[in-house]
């Protein structure tokens, strides 16, 4: 299971961001949140989302092997072994691997909880079979 | 404090001095946040008598409770001010993310006082504030301005900027934000002009802490299940405020021709599905809202792109001036935001300027050599520079129809659609009687959004002037607003109709503190009569004859159209009064009563 994005559907609102960092952080605060929208203003007037794809980049590299796989295939980060080395960071091919020493003593990813999409009134979010969807 | 990010930053701009000082228990307890923490700082802290556009006058830019958090609808940020177009109070709301980033910069509300030495950007990142020099910045326009400080400092950074018609103390200027969101009415632009700052720049990483989290997040999560479970979201989000085009052409309220007629032969190429299919590229939302209203267009024919129009655009700067055209009302939407002038009064005013030409009062050694009769798209784009620049006839337009109808005299006051001096919106109001009242008494002059009346005269007989209306546009009064007290958007409510009771536990979560929508509205009228008191406060003879509508509504009823031969009688205007001040517990000359000023606890907030 991954999360999908129609950025065409997007308007910005960031409602996503804020149910993410409740879910992740307990905390109300879309800087602390696992995905990115990206405005595109005033030219060409658009928004681009950047979503985890769970490929698992990110696990291969941690070094403390702090990113972990659950039941539903999604990699999450165990807080406790997070050591802040960033190594995480650039193995990213979509962005959305974070490392903010300022706002958290660890990294953080998409762990798929969903709540992003729960609050999405555009349905540009949606989580589906990685497979599925290739095919 | 729970619910709220407890700070007020006051910025003293003559000194370049800053404070933060705790958002006070008491005032969040009896105003809440928003438009209440505004009319109650207002009236506490601006003298009796101040100019708008001195250095006695502040602007009080306040979030809400809800503002930032996992509600729908939470980016609506409160500026308030003594209006320099009406000399009454001011009120503006501002969609966008603004609110949100205040919060997080843990920021309830920000206080700009005195007039910066030369021209100055507010910048706040986190605890970091500093002015920084904006010469460099004055005299552009704000999409540059905002361009710029999004390329330089990235995507996280929300600014308010001023353009123009700002700097040039344009009486109906708009701040503008997010590339089409304005702080839009009563001239909240020009106060930031008169004080030399052009831009605030904000970043905010804080969290705001919550009462009950684990409730926050269920209540939350009932309210975005609402609005998606909604039948009316996908033709709300399709359309936004446009739907309601073809709707008011129908039933005789678009406005037309300078409020001349309520149904317009273009209405057609107005409407939100031609709009839809023809000029939106993109939906845009503010804040946390799940059925975004912005439309965000692209004008083949200008190459230029815009968020809009609105319907309030439409209806001014379309129908008003006789333009049928979707693009064109797009791009005068555009130059507005770009000049950094309100769309609702600047096209208000050349509609009362085509309809002074058309007429002969104005020949074309008045309009500077333009043939400003309606429908002429060339020469309204070039009305909007000139008023935003006070040049030639945008000097005198630039005032007001009020001030302006005044200056030229010979029966022009009799067509200046204001009430108070605020150039009245988007609905004509010939036969909508509760509509007609709604505007005769909302708080800052002839704006719509207190109490949007209009479908209810339809529902329960437009002509008719009886206490139950005027009872539901004073519930509408009290109510609606509420959404602006607490730092969010009262769409949700209005065209989703979603259960209101939803929010109750999620401010309770929030906050901690439980409040009932009937202990809301008690708050919603309190800071109304506060609004009437300081409108007496500030005008020498303030009452009754201020809550007058526009002639054209009692005398010159439209020569065609669903409302062709109707108007609302004088004698009726006055009845809606009378009712009116009765319900409310004011005098006949429609002042609060001692008795209703006590009754609202309001006698210690005004001594």
């Amino acid at each position: 299971m991954r999360l999908y994005v129609d950025s065409s559907k997007c308007s910005g609102c960031n409602a996503c961001r804020v149910a993410c960092s409740l879910n992740l952080f307990g905390e109300n605060n879309p800087k602390k949140a696992a995905l990115v929208i990206e405005p595109h203003f005033p030219a060409p007037g658009v928004y681009r989302v950047r979503v985890c794809t769970q490929c698992g980049d990110c696990a291969k590299v941690c070094p403390t092997e702090a990113i972990k796989q659950d039941e539903q295939g999604a990699y999450f980060v165990n807080y406790a072994d997070c050591n802040l080395c960033e190594a995480c960071v650039p193995e990213c091919p979509e962005e959305v691997m974070f490392v903010r020493a300022k706002l958290a003593d660890t990294a953080w990813k998409c762990n798929l909880c969903g709540d992003c999409v729960a609050v999405c009134g555009t349905s540009a979010l949606w989580i589906a079979e990685i497979e599925a969807l290739a095919a | 404090m729970n619910g709220y990010a407890g700070r007020i930053l006051r910025v003293n701009l003559t000194n370049g001095t800053f404070t933060k000082e705790p958002t006070p228990a008491a005032l969040a307890r009896d105003f809440i946040g928003g438009r209440g923490f505004g009319i109650y700082l207002l009236l506490k802290e601006v003298p009796q008598g101040a100019d708008p556009l001195g250095p006695e006058n502040k602007i009080f830019i306040s979030s809400g409770p809800i503002s930032g958090m996992l509600i729908p609808g939470g980016g609506k940020c409160d500026w308030t001010t003594k209006a320099p177009l009406t000399g009454g109070y001011a009120s503006a709301s501002m969609g966008g993310h603004f609110t949100a980033e205040m919060r997080y910069a843990g920021l309830d509300s920000i206080i700009l006082e005195g007039v910066s030495p030369k021209p100055v950007t507010l910048f706040i990142d986190d605890d970091k504030i500093e002015l920084r020099d904006a010469s460099d910045l004055w005299g552009k326009n704000t999409f540059m301005v905002e361009k710029q400080f999004k390329d330089k400092l990235g995507e996280e950074y929300q600014i308010a900027v001023i353009g123009p018609g700002g700097e040039n103390m344009v009486p109906y200027a708009c701040v503008n934000h997010d590339y089409g969101r304005q702080a839009g009415r009563g001239g909240v632009g020009a106060v930031m002009g008169s004080k030399k700052l052009k831009a605030i720049v904000l970043h905010g990483t804080k969290s705001i802490p919550v009462a009950d989290p684990a409730a926050y997040r269920k209540a939350g999560m009932a309210l975005y299940k609402a609005c998606k479970e909604a039948d009316g979201l996908k033709q709300w989000t399709s359309y936004g405020t446009t739907q309601v085009v073809s709707w008011c052409d129908e039933v005789g309220a678009l406005p037309t021709r300078n409020f001349s007629a309520g149904s317009f032969e273009g209405a057609s190429t107005l409407s939100g599905p031609y709009m839809r299919e023809h000029i939106v590229i993109t939906d845009k939302g503010c804040f946390g809202c799940p059925c975004p209203c912005g439309k965000y267009s692209r004008m083949k024919k200008y190459n230029s792109n815009v968020e809009g129009p609105e319907y309030e655009t439409i209806g001014l700067c379309g129908s008003n001036l006789g333009i049928a055209d979707i693009e064109s009302v797009a791009q005068a939407n555009l130059l507005c935001d770009d000049l950094g002038i309100d769309t609702i009064s600047a096209g208000n005013a050349i509609g009362w300027a085509m309809e002074c030409y058309e007429k002969g009062i104005f020949t074309k050694k008045d309009t500077d050599g333009l043939d400003l009769k309606f429908g002429n798209v060339e020469a309204v784009f070039t009305m909007i520079e000139k008023i935003a620049r006070r040049e030639g006839l945008g000097a005198l337009l630039s005032e007001g129809v009020k001030r302006a109808s005044k200056k030229v005299g010979q029966g022009t006051e009799k067509f200046a659609i204001h009430v108070k001096g605020m150039e009245q919106s988007g609905y004509a109001t010939h036969n909508a009687t509760a509509m007609l009242l709604s505007y005769m008494t909302c708080d800052v002059g002839a704006h719509h959004n207190r109490a949007w009346a209009i479908t209810y005269d339809l529902q329960v007989g437009r002509e008719l002037v009886v206490p139950e209306k005027v009872a539901r546009v004073i519930w509408l009064q009290n109510f609606r607003p509420m959404f602006d007290v607490l730092g969010g958007c009262r769409l949700q409510w209005v065209e989703l109709n979603i259960d209101r009771d939803l929010y109750v536990p999620a401010l309770e979560a929030i906050t901690g503190i439980h409040r009932s929508w009937e202990d809301l509205e008690m708050v919603g009228a309190r800071i109304w009569n506060l609004t009437r008191l300081y409108w007496a406060r500030e005008n020498e003879g303030f009452g009754r004859s201020w809550d007058l509508p526009p002639a054209r509504f009692y005398e010159d009823a439209p020569k065609s159209g669903p409302t062709k031969g109707q108007i609302t009688k004088f004698e009726d205007v006055n009845k809606l009064l009378d009712i009116y001040y009765e319900q409310r517990g004011w005098t006949s000359n429609g002042l609060p009563t001692p008795a209703t000023i006590e009754s609202l606890g309001l006698k210690a907030v005004f001594a």
